[in-house]
């Protein structure tokens, strides 16, 4: 992928504040694949208002991470802890955590079967037990924000790559969620489309929204994050503030990475 | 002289001339799809002397040289060589009703008419959703217009249910403060549906004996044996076509499962049922299931046939379903757990709505081969359509014939399947929403 910006906007640095609270909490977290070790000894704490960026080599373990905080996947060893609730195989935690926490997908995976204003009112209507008129005027007002109201009433299948990444934002968002995680939500995108997503997910950190990326946009990584997070073999090499881990990366692994992801 | 041109000015729009007719209109459609090259000029050649052959003979045996009117095989060929279409006149009745009792034979019609209203909201997405609950009430009504009886009886097995779904409620209030929500759902439908099943079996037959007592309000009863024809086609297919539709998504939802018993359990129950022929479990309903049920109970021979017919189309629609299942790509799932939606609503509003959308062709498949395997019942002496045929052959008046009267079964048996498949097209252009 590239630095060269996409975004060509100025970012309000000043909206983007982070608060002490604690949102997610991640102590010597372990998993394995059958014997396969994915990711070791992971901890991580996320303070509300952050906005970090994880990259690394492919299978790194970057998705399984992120996965892994909503629980699409288990862990066997160690803890996570999101808004206070820690992470155990009792149902009801679990579906209060999701509903909490919003993710986006590489492929979008919205339901083809469903309007996009079906989509954006589904879980609000039937997880939040929501009347349809108030669900339906807050997915519009997200749709609005991602630039895509007049496509409400359009099935997926008739929307580009990148209003459908769009369209999964706003999903996310109508179940008002306090964290947003997202694997690598422009990797599926032509160029033109990427700058258009990445455009709503800089609104969003806009709003104060805690964000997990994983992602290879470098221009978003330098111009949004507060921290970048570096994985290999399912291991946290190095983590640090944009400009220093950009300029002055503390490990070989990391230079190798930098060097390659940059030299395109 | 002034010699100035008025300026044409249209008043109004011209409308623009039709194309000339070499480009569109029968003319053209004829010439661009059936003779547009000399192989397929050549194709069309032979497909209207082959269309013009089959007709040649079918025309004049069916239409011009047939005989409506005639007592008897002899008759009808002393009159002319065309079919002898006087034993379809003569019999029609019995080929439709059976034995049913002929001054009754108004019950089954207006179960049919019923069937087409209750069919109405279930097929067609622009019918009032508010007639589904009519709908419901629809077997219980079939069954005691055909069968007759007291009304009691309908109103006990209408009971179940309602009964069974309140029960469902307080055990998954009960159940799922104690336990994981997934299983407590699970265990509670499993129970209520015991206990549904048990109500039927033991307490109807006493509610009914009981209130009948008291109050004898209902219709003449007819026995199963004076049912036959098509309309014993009808009850078969139609029943088992309700039947498997719920009874397969179940089972292939239980395959996959997570929990190992109910995995194992659907998974025997499909190869098993796949694995023994249709006949095999008709013999069985026939004979050996009475062993089975409890000494006292009686239990309606239609009733067994159509539960094997139920369970046989279950196993395959289960695998057809299963395969829709499949097909589905796992972001799907993922997106609908990441929303926080439980596994029953994920599996309700995302992936059975998308996984019946491509099974559409296999399920309909399915619900044909059950229509026409209804003609097996014939093995344990029941009289559908094809049983029918014996008495009517082995009558000396019309002895020897054949062709006219497998035509007519065929032609019901057609009609029903080509509709099931039109409609499965209509249905599967109805869904269709964009590619992915
Ligand atoms: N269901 C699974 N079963 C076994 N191994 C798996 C499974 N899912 C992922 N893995 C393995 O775990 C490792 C980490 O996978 P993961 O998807 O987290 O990598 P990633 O960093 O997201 O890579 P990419 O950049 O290609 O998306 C990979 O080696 C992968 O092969
Ligand atoms: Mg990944």
């Amino acid at each position: 992928m590239s630095d060269t910006a996409v975004l060509d906007r100025e970012i309000d640095r000043s909206k983007l504040q982070i608060s002490d609270e604690i949102a997610i909490e991640i102590t010597m977290m372990n998993k394995w694949y059958g014997d396969f070790h994915v990711l070791r000894d992971i901890s991580l704490t996320v303070n509300r208002g952050e906005r970090i960026v994880v990259c690394g080599p492919s299978g790194s373990g970057k998705s399984t991470l992120i996965r892994c905080i909503n629980r699409l996947e288990e862990h066997q060893k160690g803890t996570i802890i999101v808004d206070g609730i820690e992470l155990s195989s009792d149902l009801k935690n679990i579906d209060k955590i999701r509903s909490e926490v919003g993710m986006c997908f590489q492929h979008f995976n919205l339901f083809p079967h469903l309007s996009v204003l079906d989509n954006c009112t589904l879980a609000p209507m039937w997880v939040r037990k929501e009347p349809r008129k108030e669900a339906e005027d807050r997915a519009m007002h997200y749709l609005e924000r991602v630039k895509i109201a007049d496509q409400a009433l359009k099935f997926p299948g008739q929307l580009s790559g990148g209003q459908q990444q769009r369209v999964a934002i706003a999903r996310s968002l109508c179940m008002n969620p306090r964290i947003m995680l997202f694997d690598e939500p422009t990797s599926a995108l032509d160029p033109e489309m990427i700058k258009e997503v990445l455009d709503v997910m800089v609104d969003l950190a806009e709003t104060g929204m805690t964000m997990i990326c994983v992602t290879h946009e470098m221009g978003f990584a330098r111009q949004v994050a507060n921290r970048v997070i570096f994985m290999d073999q399912g291991q946290i090499i190095e983590q640090n503030e944009p400009e220093e881990f950009f300029n002055n990366p503390q490990s070989d692994r990391t230079k190798l990475f930098l060097s390659q992801i940059l030299s395109h | 002289m002034s010699n100035r041109h008025e300026p044409f000015v249209a008043s109004g729009d011209i409308q623009p001339s039709p194309p000339p007719s070499s480009v569109v209109g029968p003319i053209a459609w004829v010439r661009e799809n059936l003779f547009s090259g000399v192989a397929n000029t050549v194709m069309t050649l032979i497909g209207i002397y082959v269309i013009y052959s089959l007709l040649a003979s079918l025309v004049p045996w069916l239409l011009l040289n047939s005989v409506w009117n005639a007592s008897s095989l002899q008759d009808c060929r002393s009159i002319d060589n065309g079919a002898c279409l006087a034993v379809i006149r003569e019999r029609y009745l019995q080929f439709i009703y059976g034995f049913y009792p002929t001054e009754e034979r108004w019950r089954p019609v207006v179960a049919f008419v019923l069937m087409l209203v209750a069919l109405w909201p279930v097929l067609f997405a622009g019918a009032p959703r508010k007639l589904l609950y009519a709908s419901a009430l629809y077997p219980a009504t079939a069954y005691w217009l055909i069968w007759g009886g007291t009304i009691w009886g309908p109103l006990a097995v209408m009971a179940g249910p309602i009964v069974g779904i309140i029960l469902y409620r307080v055990f998954d209030k009960v159940l799922s403060g104690m336990m994981d929500e997934g299983i407590a759902g699970i265990l509670s439908m499993a129970g209520a549906l015991l206990l549904t099943i048990t109500w039927w079996l033991f307490a109807v037959v006493q509610v009914d004996a009981i209130l009948g007592s008291i109050l004898n309000i209902g219709l003449e009863p007819v026995a199963s044996d004076k049912i036959g024809g098509f309309l014993l086609s009808m009850i078969i297919g139609v029943s088992g076509i309700a039947g498997s539709f719920p009874l397969g998504i179940a089972l292939a939802l239980g395959r996959q499962s997570n929990l190992i018993f109910i995995k194992a359990l659907c998974t025997g129950f499909i190869e098993f049922i796949r694995g023994v022929p249709l006949i095999t479990l008709l013999f069985v309903a026939s004979v050996l299931l009475q062993y089975f049920l409890p000494p006292g109970t009686t239990f309606d021979l239609i009733l067994r046939v159509v539960i094997m017919v139920t369970l046989f189309a279950a196993a395959y629609m289960a695998e057809v379903i299963r395969g829709g299942l499949a097909a589905l790509p796992k972001g799907q799932y993922e997106a609908a757990d990441a929303l926080g939606l439980d596994y029953w609503k994920s599996m309700r509003l995302i992936v059975l709505p998308q996984a019946l959308k491509i099974s559409i062709p296999g399920i309909v498949n399915t619900f044909i081969g059950l229509f026409k395997d209804t003609t097996l019942v014939i093995v344990i002496g029941m009289l559908d359509p094809v049983g029918i045929l014996g008495p009517i052959r082995a009558d000396q008046n019309w002895n020897g014939i054949v062709w006219e009267l497998y035509g007519f079964i065929a032609i019901f048996f057609f009609v029903f399947c080509f509709g099931m498949s039109r409609y499965s097209l209509y249905l599967e252009r109805k869904l269709q929403t964009g590619h992915r």
